[in-house]
């Protein structure tokens, strides 16, 4: 069996006297999607944000590939977030350039890791546009005259553009209509499966982890309450807040 | 004038801004930080400019000062007159007579020296800020060498307007390392400021930002493989001294449309014409026609 595409251990993030998020351990493998739920104020972002090297854990080892995240430099570690890695933020404005085309929002991490032929940059923004269902006439137009779930869809081909192989989502669906959620979704499971992806995704939603994830953590109070196979923890959850959450009582 | 020290700035200042100099030189392209002082003229006069000639002026030097590659501009006669004052150098309009040349936007076209030191006016030191304002993060992408952004923002150009529409403060690679915008000079002078015998110096006051490029230092403009750089001027060739290499303004001569094209750098017209070149009106002059 191949080894985990991340590993981490014992990872914990501090604000001061409180917790973000403490004891955390789990082996992500290859090609699989774990969801990450719990409610708000769990300690969610906190720990992908950690993942992704956006905040630094007080404690803990983190490791990609076989590499020491957290002992890796920095040069190092933003290389990683613009090729191999990607990350899908909740408000698309903070993922997204609005004061830039679409085009050169998909085109962008192209450019950051050397493309310098105009014409290719188009022809593969184009067929991004495509891939999450944004008209290909839209390619010159700014982010800010799109609707929330075609920034959403923006979002996330401008982050799968350079074909990473680890993508880290914080609440992709969130504030979204109900609808367009359903259709984002849909999207998401399609381009997860053809590209083979590894995912993290944190929602405090069961119906997209439901969808979507092979695996799930729940999280109370920054800790991990009870993990395992999503359906397991989804129809015989363990835990009593699990059991809260799944009866709904908890979902927002 | 004995009520200041020589060019106006105490010993101290001088000190702190030739040290600023020196860290700008031996990183070529790199923002040097400054304390940038109070001078007695307005920020968008070049008062970055204006300190570093104040630093390097000795009583031997011979100053010019242009603006848009005139001599003669409210701009560029007060500054050369505050020097004057203050540090009672000689002055001139020649090119080739000058030791240190002070601009704004533009780049002489007569070839600089090794004896020459050209510093330059900026208003804006931050090639990157056009896309992201925080200062932080571009201090961050200049340290990892992380230059995607500038060409996310020539791609816009060309998305917009089918071609690289900047025209002015076109960015440039310097040495294979730092990516530096060259101050409001038209992209046509980008190409001097390669392989340049002169020292060249950048200072923004109001950023209070330093930077150098020591002579011979090989500065890039970026573009694209299949948008190629070029130092595009107007298709003319001067209406004054003919010459059909130089950079040029359009100038409007009467209210009845008519119009010439001269050399924007009036020193260099102003010599080919006395060496007996001649342009399609020679004989008028950029004054009077103005
Ligand atoms: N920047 C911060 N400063 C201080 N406390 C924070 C900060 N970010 C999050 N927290 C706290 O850490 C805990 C976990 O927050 P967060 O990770 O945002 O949870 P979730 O994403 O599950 O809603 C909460 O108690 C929250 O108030
Ligand atoms: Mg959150
Ligand atoms: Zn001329």
């Amino acid at each position: 069996m191949s080894a985990p595409i991340l590993s981490v251990r014992g990872l914990e993030r501090r604000y001061g006297a409180r917790i973000g998020c403490t004891g955390i351990g789990f082996d992500l493998w290859p090609g699989e999607v774990l969801g990450i739920v719990g409610e708000s104020g769990s300690g969610k972002s906190t720990l992908l944000s950690c993942l992704a090297g956006h905040q630094r854990p007080e404690a803990g080892r983190v490791t990609y590939d076989g590499r020491d995240v957290l002992a890796m430099a920095e040069t190092e570690r933003r290389r990683l977030a613009r090729t191999e890695w990607a990350y899908v933020h909740q408000h698309a404005r903070d993922g997204l350039r609005m004061g830039v085309s679409a085009g050169a929002n998909v085109g962008e991490r192209l450019m950051a890791t050397g493309a310098r032929h105009y014409g290719r940059l188009r022809a593969q923004a184009i067929d991004w546009l495509d891939r999450v269902e944004i008209d290909q006439t839209r390619i010159d137009d700014r982010p800010t005259a799109f609707s929330g779930g075609m920034q959403q869809r923006l979002q996330i081909a401008r982050n799968l553009v350079t074909g990473p192989r680890l993508v880290f989502m914080d609440e992709p669906t969130g504030g979204l209509d109900v609808s367009v959620q359903a259709r984002l979704l849909d999207l998401l499971r399609g381009l997860v499966r053809d590209m083979g992806l590894s995912v993290i995704i944190v929602t405090h939603d069961l119906a997209v982890v439901r969808l979507l994830a092979d695996r799930l953590m729940v999280m109370k109070s920054g800790r991990v309450v009870e993990q395992g196979l999503t359906d397991q923890v989804l129809d015989d959850p363990q835990h009593a807040y699990t059991q809260l959450l799944v009866s709904s009582v908890l979902q927002v | 004038m004995s009520d200041y020290n020589f060019a106006y700035l105490d010993e101290q200042t001088k000190r702190m801004i030739r040290r600023a100099i020196l860290k700008a030189l031996a990183i070529p392209g790199y923002q040097v930080p400054f304390a940038s002082r109070e001078m007695p003229m307005p920020y968008g006069w070049g008062t970055g400019g204006v300190q570093l000639t104040a630093a390097c002026l000795t009583p031997d030097d011979c100053l010019k000062v242009i603006d848009q590659g005139a001599d003669d501009t409210t701009n560029a006669v007060s500054i050369r007159k505050f020097f004057q004052r203050t540090a009672g150098v000689a002055v001139t309009q020649a090119t080739r007579e000058a030791t240190l040349i002070q601009t704004r936007h533009r780049i002489p076209e007569t070839p600089l020296t090794e004896d020459q030191v050209l510093v330059y006016q900026v208003p804006i030191p931050e090639p990157l800020r056009f896309l992201e304002p925080r200062e932080t993060e571009t201090r961050k992408m200049h340290e990892l060498e992380e230059y995607g952004l500038m060409h996310v923002k020539l791609y816009e150009d060309i998305a917009r307007h089918g071609q690289i529409a900047t025209s002015y403060a076109y960015p440039v690679k310097v040495e294979g390392r730092y990516v530096m915008d060259p101050s409001p000079i038209p992209k046509f002078d980008n190409p001097k400021l390669s392989d340049c015998p002169a020292i060249q110096l950048f200072g923004a006051g109001r950023e209070q930002r330093i930077y150098a490029l020591p002579p011979y230092t090989q500065v890039v403009s970026l573009d694209f493989d299949d948008y190629p750089f070029e130092a595009s001027k107007p298709d003319h060739d001067c209406d004054l001294c003919g010459a059909s290499d130089s950079y040029l303004d359009e100038v409007i001569t009467d209210d009845r449309g008519g119009r010439m094209f001269v050399c924007s750098d009036t020193d260099f017209c102003a010599g080919r014409v006395r060496a007996g070149h001649a342009g399609r009106l020679a004989g008028r002059n950029k004054g009077a026609a103005a």
